[in-house]
């Protein structure tokens, strides 16, 4: 195997975990942490300079790309969020240094498998590492050994695996499918050959391959009514992996139903699978909405909203087309970066409060005003807000639905609506009025947060034009 | 006209899925662990028996990962928790046996119809095991719902995943079979270790899931 970028965002997290593994100290880890995802991010943009060949294993193409690039850039921020909220974690006891060592060689061991989940060009291949990106966080999630870590680990865990165990089965017909094509064995596999010869496929097998596939993936994507890992998953763990279980991993599980949907939609005969991604998105969106008014935990709330905006999404890639494919994937960054910088605000008020329970807290924009300001802007972000990024974003699936299917626009526009009515209610008890709970100074990194918003601020007002142009050309491929 | 081939992978897979209805009257932990370790050996002799046929010899290491990892180590294993934690007493079903035989039956019925129907041009041999191993899936499920206790849902879980084997070996020559075994290997000992590790029982008093539910984070 030739060392190029493509074995670059492989080996480098593969490595960095084993030297994690191996190294005492947190001091030293947690930096060498950082280093490695800094390392692999720069790799990653030189993808974009130089395009590594594509094997039957591994492939790089122009989709593929930016879900690396913003995977590892936004894996590179948490990491550097993860150090101070970690040092903070052992300060007050509640992370033992052998855990800590054990908690930055799984996060890299999950950035690897990410990473392979992406550049796999094997359907086989795609799913082990899906399962394994399952399977760190997990570990994860249980990580503080409360009995409330536990039962979120544990129910990730069952519905995870069944998740990924239909996922099989939709992968093994997808290979049933293809077999009287092009021949038993390696390549009928393989992605790229897959989506050449999709149309001569038997239609029937593919259309139950990809209920299949919907349904193991899409309750990685975390819809409803498969969601209900999701929110124990996010309160539960320790918050960079929140971050990057709503930033990255649903994404990853998004891409992977992406790759399904293109080969079902070179298929004629096959099934629309456009239709059966708009219900789910719908539904998951509309049901979060409504779900945010009765959460009293911070880190909840934030889970059902990142359901929402999956489902959101979901949505604009089912719409499809080249202008809901390009809103899709615009939000699908936006989410990912304002989500993130969501947690680690959420993160460092948690420490400062001691607590998650939103009752419990207040005021935070007197007591805390870098923090609590921080919030008050991601979540102005996250509702879809004007001038901010997911608002540009949110606009181009409503406007490009409306177009087409106004009645789905309507029922699209009420649930984020509802769901920014529930946002505000609840930042208004946790930014703002009698200041609530402990209020000394968070010991805080508030660059990886601020340089978040900083893009999705920016991307609001003006998007380069090379940049534009990429996700255009995405958009085409996606169909 | 079917060759004895036919017929005795026939025979094997519709074996896993008579050892899948087993599994769900069993209301007993011991019980239900023994049917488990049947379940694993009509897989390995399957998987043996499709290693046989296709002339695919790396399929005997999906037979022996079954035979020694599922149908010895994890039985075993799980045996010894189960006395550990002194829950070999009754399990509690959610639904009775009854509304359980008669769900799994329609089940069966639902992936007779679903995979005869759509796969009627693959070969007869293919089509039936995939057949059998989507009804192995539902029940697994089926299985999973039903039970509140936290080992019979690993049981459960772990009878999907022979249905998933045997779906993998019964597709011809696919590739990446012993490695999706294997990681399916890890998955099953990650849970296994998971229950006896976390010690479910110290943590929550008990391994009954239902009671583990009522907590959410969410009360005042």
């Amino acid at each position: 195997m030739k060392l190029d970028a493509l074995t670059g965002i492989l080996l480098i997290p593969a490595v960095a975990a084993a030297l994690l593994a191996a190294l005492p100290g947190y001091r030293l880890t947690a930096r060498l942490n950082v280093l490695a995802a800094l390392a692999t991010f720069f790799t990653a943009c030189s993808l974009f300079v130089v395009q590594p060949k594509s094997g039957p294993y591994l492939l790089v193409d122009d989709l593929n790309k930016v879900f690396i690039v913003l995977t590892t850039f936004v894996g590179f921020t948490t990491s550097a969020f993860s150090a101070s909220y970690i040092g903070h974690e052992i300060e007050i006891g509640r992370l033992s240094p052998r855990f800590v060592r054990f908690y930055h060689a799984m996060y890299q061991v999950l950035m690897f498998a990410m990473n392979l989940a992406l550049v796999a060009n094997n359907i086989g291949l795609m799913w082990v590492a899906i399962e394994l990106a399952t399977l760190t966080t997990v570990l994860m999630v249980g990580i503080y050994r409360t009995h409330e870590a536990l039962e979120a680990a544990w129910k990730y865990f069952i519905l995870g695996s069944v998740g990924i165990a239909l996922a099989l089965f939709g992968t093994i017909l997808v290979y049933m499918a293809a077999r009287p094509v092009i021949g038993e064995g390696l390549y009928a596999m393989v992605w790229t050959v897959l989506v050449a010869n999709s149309a001569k496929f038997d239609p029937a097998l593919l259309n139950v391959a990809f209920v299949f596939l919907l349904l193991g993936y899409g309750t990685k994507v975390g819809l409803a009514p498969l969601h209900a890992w999701l929110p124990d998953a996010h309160a539960e763990g320790p918050t960079p992996i929140s971050a990057v279980l709503s930033g990255l991993l649903l994404n990853v599980a998004l891409y992977a139903l992406l790759r399904f949907k293109m080969l079902l939609a070179l298929n004629p005969a096959a099934i629309a699978p456009g239709p059966l991604m708009v219900t789910l998105g719908l539904i998951s969106c509309v049901f979060a909405a409504f779900m945010l008014y009765r959460r009293r935990d911070i880190k909840r709330m934030f889970a059902y909203s990142s359901i929402e905006h999956m489902g959101i999404i979901v949505f604009a890639f089912g719409m499809g087309g080249g202008l809901a494919n390009f809103a899709g994937l615009l939000h699908m960054t936006m989410h990912s970066l304002t989500k993130s910088a969501i947690f680690f605000a959420v993160g460092h008020i948690s420490q400062v409060k001691g607590t998650q329970k939103i009752a419990d807290m207040g005021g935070l924009t007197v007591t805390n005003p870098v923090l609590g300001w921080g919030l008050v802007l991601g979540v102005v972000a996250i509702a879809g807000l004007p001038p901010l990024g997911i608002f540009m974003s949110e606009f181009l699936v409503v406007s490009s639905t409306f177009a087409r299917q106004p009645w789905l626009a309507v029922i699209l526009v009420l649930g984020i609506l509802i769901a920014l009515g529930g946002l505000f209610m609840r930042l208004n008890t946790i930014a703002f009025g009698e200041p609530r709970g402990p209020t000394a100074k968070a010991e805080a990194s508030y660059v990886p947060m601020f340089a978040h918003l900083a893009i999705v601020f920016t991307a609001g007002l003006y998007m380069p034009p090379a940049l534009v142009a990429g996700f255009e050309n995405v958009a085409k491929l996606l169909g | 006209m079917h060759s004895l081939t036919f017929d005795v992978a026939h025979m094997l897979a519709g074996s896993l899925v008579l050892v899948s209805f087993m599994q769900l009257y069993q209301d007993r932990l011991y019980a239900l662990l023994n049917i488990y370790a049947l379940h694993a050996l009509v897989l390995t002799a399957s998987v043996a028996w499709q290693a046989f046929i296709q002339d695919a010899p790396h399929l005997y290491v999906t037979a022996g990962i079954a035979l020694i990892f599922k149908a010895i180590v994890i039985p075993i294993v799980l045996h010894r928790i189960i006395v550990r934690l002194g829950i070999h007493r009754e399990i509690e079903t959610v639904v009775g046996v009854g509304p359980a035989m008669l769900l799994g039956m329609g089940l069966v019925a639902l992936s007779m119809v679903v995979m005869l129907r759509v796969t009627a041009e693959a070969d007869p041999l293919a089509r039936e095991d995939l057949a059998f191993a989507l009804s192995v899936v539902l029940l697994g499920l089926l299985m999973m719902v039903t039970r509140r206790n936290a080992v019979s849902q690993v049981i459960g879980f772990m009878s999907l995943e022979n249905g998933l084997v045997l779906a993998a070996t019964g597709a011809k020559g696919m590739p990446l079979v012993v490695e999706i075994s294997v990681a399916f290997s890890v998955l099953i000992a990650f849970i296994v270790i998971g229950i006896f590790l976390f010690r479910i029982r110290e943590r929550f008093d008990t391994v009954d899931l239902q009671a583990l539910d009522q907590f959410r984070g969410e009360r005042e």
